[in-house]
């Protein structure tokens, strides 16, 4: 394999890993302050792949439907939460589980039947279409590239807000004693709203950006979901740092994988059979790293233990 | 050392920068009842659990009947001989009392991988359940889910529990907290019969129970244990004086 | 706990009598929806082991029932292709006798339970959530790129596998065997849940700390009770496979794992015959809402809040009152 592919595959990895990083994103920070597992995160990044989706094939604008599909998936959040979510906070696992799960069902059918069951393309917009060179002699999908940017000014963008804003002060404050933010005079029921209309947001931006990669369809979300969750428990919950970590972590492996271990493999298993045992390693690669993190870190990469 | 039913050896812990055990020696001999006092966040709950096995130490090792048991799980040093009770009640409070306290004979006797035998159908396991039972005079109560028990019903409970294991010696924590006078009394005799079957590690803030209950008294201060002695010379010690006693608790 | 037991025998004797109704009246799709409700059932018990006595939420028991699933349609796949496997060097020849494929399936499932079950009992609370949920997806993926055995498409047994002495053909037939096996491991959770081995698991959900402190270690219990239940699900599934003659990796998808959750809480989470009374309500309502509308799920959606928001302990809970009695 050339270096060129690698490096190529590296910058798929890097792609992959800083979308994951949006959805882990605002699923950490729910969990860490309002102690709340969410399943219907997924659903949210449908929900901005959607908006994004019909918003620019209304208008043929893809950037009014990027901001379609932030606006559309932070007013479901803020929604959902004030109607369902609220009342979970201090109720068990299971009946979060269970509730989120069925939020999932109403979402997706809800979405099948407005949109119907064939999947909506959004495309690429013509100033972000066709590749462009790199060092090395790497020709590299602009979009794509755009997509990495774009991701990493929002990991620098959240880094700031927790870090260096009174959002971010009260949103740590949070996730250390959550009767010492209402002992600060913050009102709780907006805050948690509003953290949860955020983790919204960055989930519909995601879905969006990766809309026009892939295909928008029900259901969507719920791979990427899945993937989220492994990158949490990698990188600990309710770590931010962590999240960035995992996400890039998970995006490398999986991609990775999915290239080299066939090439590996058949230098283990022969040429015959090393497409099948590589590509069905690869789709275990990344549960494999994570439970190789647990074992050595119990608690995540940046867990608190 | 022999002799010893109990050792904590040079015992430390710190949780960043505060050193909740800082060096601690200390043991328990037979038939004794041996206080731990210190005021609050002096350290008294992170020994314990590292006595317990909950926490591991930093440095410093734990001995029970001699063996070295620094690396072993709560339930293995339970099952050597180890039975602690706890500060806030930690019960199955969704089962009976004689349930609760089943449970733990199914422990003692090592008869958990039992599947399809009842267990409140065994008499080898309901016998000693309901001994301990009537020792703390909770007999009445055997069918009451543990939910609906009062405070200090389920402060007796505690002590069947850690009664039923059959132990070569007790680590109790606060076994008075939020009794009565009436409580504490009866609680305080069951205590001072109890020596008789095994030594008692005993940290408890109740001051009048603990001078009359205990043969010697260690003093915890910051995670040093400051003073080991008798009542009577602890209660005239000037730094136990100084750092504890005077401050009026 | 006498009003569970008169609730419990109405729900025993509704899942049967329903069947015999139908069989009398000629409809033989009825039959199938009851047999349908049986081993969703049988899964939901396997699953209430861990959930409701354990308190273990696991979101991954899809890859126990797909596993079950696949012990099923591999050992009858060969079987009805006349091709033997090859285990390292070892020819074995396939099956289409169900208690062979069950007997696969239970140990497939319990050593799948224990793998999973080691790595993630060791966390608690969302970790766990999010583990099984992982490890689950994981089976999936492999499952659908493995593709020996049909990959993404699955497998089809054209003729359903036999049991000695038995039709398996027959509708009637083959509700009757699956309603036995629900009812034989029902008595069989009956049995455990009094048994020291119960008590001590309903107690470390309580209280984890007293079972350790009692001399009980927890992560063996837990990943004792795990391993059962994990068997139990897997058993179900080769039934399930075998009752739509059918496998797909979408028996292993996390969606299955979230309908076998809804199962049992729908019926009553750690009751006896809840997993019975949610499989019958989720059958019933599948089948009477499909009716009415394609998007009936959004309705399945809606109640299902409803009963997460307003009304906890499920319909056995609804029945019968609380869980154990107070004389």
């Amino acid at each position: 394999m050339s270096l060129v592919l690698l490096l190529e595959q590296v910058l798929n990895g890097v792609q992959l890993g800083v979308m994951l990083f949006l959805m882990a994103a605002g699923l950490t920070l729910i969990f860490g302050v309002m102690g709340l597992i969410n399943l219907a995160h997924g659903s949210l990044y449908m929900v901005g792949a959607f908006a994004a989706a019909a918003v620019s094939g209304l208008t043929g604008s893809f950037l009014l439907g990027l901001a379609a599909a932030l606006a559309a998936a932070a007013a479901a959040g803020a929604l959902v939460e004030m109607l369902v979510i609220r009342r979970l906070y201090a109720r068990d696992h299971l009946d979060q589980v269970l509730a989120t799960f069925a939020l999932i069902l109403i979402f997706s059918e809800g979405t099948r039947w407005l949109f119907g069951s064939f999947p909506l393309f959004l495309d690429v917009p013509t100033w972000l279409s066709g590749p462009v060179a790199l060092p090395l002699g790497i020709d590299y999908p602009k979009y794509r590239l755009a997509v990495i940017a774009v991701g990493l000014a929002v990991a620098g963008a959240l880094a700031w807000l927790i870090g260096g804003t009174r959002l971010g002060v009260q949103i740590r404050a949070g996730e250390a004693d959550r009767e010492m933010i209402a002992a600060l005079g913050v009102d709780i029921n907006r805050l948690y709203t509003l953290v949860f209309a955020l983790g919204a947001a960055l989930a519909g931006l995601a879905g969006a950006l990766v809309g026009a990669i892939q295909s928008v369809q029900v259901g969507m979300g719920e791979p990427v979901l899945i993937l989220a969750f492994v990158v949490i428990v990698i990188g600990g919950i309710g770590s931010i740092r962590g999240a960035f970590v995992g996400a890039l972590l998970v995006g490398l492996t999986d991609t990775l994988g999915r290239v080299l271990l066939p090439v590996i493999m058949t230098h283990i298993v022969g040429p015959q059979s090393a497409a099948t045992v590589g590509s069905a390693v690869a789709s275990m690669a990344i549960y494999i790293l994570m439970a190789l993190v647990l074992l050595v870190r119990p608690s995540g990469l940046f867990g608190r233990t | 050392m022999t002799d010893t039913v109990l050792q904590v050896r040079n015992v430390s812990k710190a949780f960043g920068a505060v050193q909740a055990s800082d060096g601690i020696t200390l043991d328990l001999r037979p038939g004794e009842i041996h206080a731990l006092i210190g005021p609050n966040g002096a350290g008294k709950s992170t020994l314990i659990a590292q006595i317990a096995g909950a926490l591991r130490p930093d440095a410093g090792s734990v001995w029970l009947s001699g063996q070295d048991v620094t690396a072993l799980g709560v339930a293995e040093r339970a099952n050597l001989g180890l039975a602690r009770s706890f500060q806030v009640s930690a019960v199955a409070m969704d089962l009976t009392v004689l349930q609760n306290v089943v449970l733990a004979a199914c422990g003692a006797q090592r008869r958990v991988w039992r599947f399809f035998r009842a267990a409140l159908r065994d008499e080898r396991l309901i016998a000693p359940a309901r001994a301990a039972l009537a020792r703390v005079g909770l007999t009445g109560e055997a069918a009451t889910i543990v939910a609906d028990l009062s405070h200090g019903q389920r402060r007796r409970l505690e002590l069947a529990l850690a009664l039923v294991l059959e132990p070569t010696c007790f680590v109790m924590d606060e076994p008075l907290a939020g009794l009565g006078a009436d409580g504490s009394a009866e609680m305080t005799a069951l205590l001072a019969g109890l020596k008789a079957q095994a030594p008692i590690l005993l940290v408890e803030h109740d001051m009048d129970a603990v001078f009359a209950l205990a043969d010697r008294i260690s003093v915890l201060v910051y995670g040093k244990i400051i003073a080991t002695g008798a009542p009577d010379a602890i209660r005239a010690d000037s730094d136990v004086r100084r750092a504890y006693l005077g401050d009026g608790e | 706990m006498r009003r569970e037991r008169i609730v419990n025998a109405a729900l025993a004797v509704l899942l049967l009598g329903f069947p015999l109704w139908a069989y009398w009246a000629g409809e033989p799709f009825l039959i199938t929806l009851a047999t349908r409700a049986a081993i969703l059932a049988l899964a939901g018990v396997g699953l209430n082991l861990a959930l409701g006595t354990g308190g273990l939420v696991s979101l991954g028991h899809a890859a126990f029932f797909g596993a079950g699933g696949y012990a099923m349609g591999v050992l009858a796949w060969h079987a009805q292709m006349y091709a033997p496997m090859n285990i390292a060097g070892f020819e074995i020849a396939g099956t289409k006798s169900m208690p062979v494929i069950w007997l696969v399936a239970v140990l497939t499932g319990a050593l799948l339970a224990s793998l999973i079950g080691a790595l993630s009992l060791r966390s608690s609370g969302v970790y766990f959530i999010m583990l099984t949920l992982a490890f689950g997806q994981m089976a999936y993926y492999f499952a659908i790129s493995w593709p020996a055995y049909g990959g993404e498409d699955g497998l089809s047994i054209y003729v359903r596998n036999g049991f000695p002495g038995l039709n398996t053909l027959d509708p009637i037939q083959f509700f009757l065997l699956a309603y036995a096996v629900l009812m034989a491991v029902i008595w069989f959770m009956a049995r455990l849940q009094v048994s020291p081995f119960g008590l001590a698991l309903a107690a470390a959900r309580q209280s984890p700390a007293r079972v350790q402190a009692v001399g009980i270690g927890v992560f063996r219990l837990r990943l004792v009770a795990f391993v059962i239940s994990g068997a139990i699900t897997a058993l179900a599934g080769a039934m399930f496979a075998d009752l739509n003659r059918f496998i797909s990796p979408t028996m292993l998808n996390w969606h299955t794992s979230g309908e076998l959750i809804v199962i049992v809480v729908l019926g009553g989470v750690a009751r006896l015959y809840g997993p019975v009374a949610g499989a019958i309500l989720l059958v019933t309502l599948e089948h009477v809402l499909g009716g009415f509308s394609d998007f009936w799920q959004i309705w399945l959606g809606l109640g299902l809040l409803a009963v997460v928001l307003f009304a906890r302990g499920g319909l056995v809970g609804a029945l019968a009152g609380r869980a154990v009695a107070h004389d």
